[in-house]
């Protein structure tokens, strides 16, 4: 294990020497920080995306999947009468745990955001909605739209089946695609590093012909380019990670209406996530700059 | 003499489609001293590169230390070209580095800083560089630059020298101090190789050293006579 560990060590600890073998290259520096950091940023952004439609998806699936709508259209004589009768007969099916029907404040509170506030509901042939939550297993949604439709002729079930998949579904695609973004966010940042790392190699070809010309072996030459571009990788994804989490921090984390817009913010163990961006930039830079420094000293020799 | 440190058998080397040699022999052996001349173009330097494994003949056996150079993979010619010192004409620094620094390079990258320590001053006093030992290479005239080069060659007690053109852009004072540096080195028992076409310097060291004068002329090495 340690013997594993050697190497990275090695590359942290640094040599100072065969850092200072190569001179500083100020343009590959800052495209590599720039490029680290625009990187991480946005990285964070497809975290936290991801992990809002994911919690989205989640709970569309779980809360929607658990209640049922009952919506009683009756002429107004006989709405009370299907009402009761509408009740009896949830009450008495087995898998449903409640039946409860809307008071007139909840059924405004429902139609406000489209009609707006103070809407004259009692004066409106609105329909009665009955919320249904169920237990278990769930009833047989076939069964029981059969007995409603002889003993509650104007009842229509709504089970949330028609419009849940699609939901659900946009929400998994849209968690997959912030997957997907990251994995092109780190192959694009793999494929910056490898280019400004060549630059780096060429405008040192004479650096490396001195090199060789003493005796350095290519793991010692190779060794003074990678640290570099592995620590100014860090840096820029350190630098990246900071701003994108002080912005998602500022936007507002309560979920109005269950939006997921407003709930950006990262729940819980999510927060583990960002902080490991620096760490996978690192490595992206690490494994990139190291193919790269090989490949041209392959080429140079 | 010893055995060969670096032996040429039959070998060519072509460039461009030109062959600039072929069927070209040579042989130093621990502690000789051979100058090689020529007219320019001939392939000196080439030929150098050939005994430091910077080339690869297209033909024939180079082998260095008793190995095939061309069986060597990257690694192991770095490790060859720890045991052979090498001084070019345009001395190859690292320009940003300084003299001492330069001088330590090889040390560095073969991990022996260490045990080199005391000895890089002792070495560029040895090169009359002392004064110098902070500056960078761009500072230093063109006779400094190569007896830093020379230092840096020597920093790993190689068993080989190898010079090409070494006192191309010095006046003849500091040629004749080159010269006494790398015969004091052959006295040391390495092996010297001197690429150069100043006949003068040659005759000034015939008369100092033991030494063969090879000329490579039309794709071939002669063994020069006493009519230099």
């Amino acid at each position: 294990m340690i013997d594993r560990l050697r190497p990275v060590l090695a590359l942290i600890k640094g040599d100072p020497q065969a850092d200072r073998a190569v001179p500083p290259t100020g343009f590959t520096a800052r495209l590599t920080v720039f490029t680290a950091g625009a990187m991480a940023f946005l990285a964070v952004f497809a975290l936290a995306l991801s992990f809002a439609t994911g919690r989205v998806a989640d709970r569309w699936a779980e809360e929607l999947a658990r209640t049922s709508t009952l919506r009683i259209s009756a002429p107004e004589g006989q709405a009370a009468a299907q009402l009761a009768t509408a009740i009896t007969v949830l009450e008495t099916t087995p898998g449903i745990a409640e039946a409860r029907a809307l008071t007139a404040d909840e059924q405004r509170a429902l139609l406000e955001p489209w009609f707006g506030p103070d809407l004259p509901i009692e004066t409106l042939p609105i329909p009665q909605l009955i919320e249904i939550i169920e237990e278990g297993e769930g009833y047989d949604t076939t069964g029981l739209r059969a007995r409603l439709q002889a003993e509650v002729p104007g009842a229509v079930l709504d089970d949330h089946t028609r419009w849940r998949a699609p939901l659900v579904d946009a929400a998994e695609r849209l968690r997959a695609l912030g997957w997907l973004v990251l994995l092109l966010i780190g192959a694009a940042t793999a494929a910056m590093i490898t280019l400004a790392a060549q630059s780096a190699l060429s405008a040192n070809a004479q650096v490396i012909r001195v090199m060789r010309l003493v005796g350095a072996k290519d793991t010692y030459i190779a060794r003074a380019f990678v640290r570099r571009f592995t620590v100014r990788a860090l840096i820029g994804a350190a630098m990246g990670v900071f701003a994108a989490l002080a912005l998602v921090l500022l936007m507002p984390d309560s979920e109005v209406a269950g939006g997921f817009l407003t709930g950006l913010r990262f729940r819980g163990v999510e927060w583990i996530w960002p902080l490991l961006v620096p760490l996978l930039a690192a490595i992206v830079a690490f494994a990139a700059t190291r193919h790269a420094a090989f490949r041209t000293l392959r080429e140079q020799s | 003499m010893g055995a060969s440190v670096i032996e040429l058998e039959n070998v060519a080397y072509s460039y461009g489609g030109t062959e600039l040699f072929s069927n070209l022999s040579l042989s130093l052996p621990q502690g000789s001293f051979h100058f090689l001349t020529g007219p320019s173009g001939a392939g000196k330097t080439t030929l150098l590169k050939l005994c430091y494994g910077e080339l690869h003949a297209t033909r024939g056996e180079v082998r260095l230390f008793d190995k095939p150079a061309q069986q060597m993979d990257r690694d192991a010619v770095a490790s060859v070209r720890r045991r052979i010192g090498v001084v070019h004409q345009d001395c190859q620094f690292l320009d940003h580095l300084t003299v001492t620094e330069n001088v330590a390079l090889p040390l560095k990258v073969a991990g022996r800083e260490s045990e080199g320590e005391g000895d890089i001053g002792d070495l560029l006093a040895w090169v009359g560089l002392s004064r110098q030992s902070q500056q960078t290479p761009p500072q230093l005239s063109g006779g400094e630059r190569q007896r830093a080069a020379l230092a840096r060659a020597v920093i790993m007690s190689p068993d080989v020298i190898i010079a090409d053109e070494p006192t191309g852009n010095v006046d003849w004072d500091m040629s004749q101090r080159l010269l006494s540096l790398l015969i004091e080195l052959n006295r040391m028992g390495k092996a010297v190789l001197i690429a150069t076409h100043d006949l003068n310097l040659i005759r000034a060291a015939k008369s100092q050293v033991s030494s063969r004068v090879l000329r490579l002329k039309g794709g071939q090495i002669q063994q020069a006579g006493a009519d230099l």
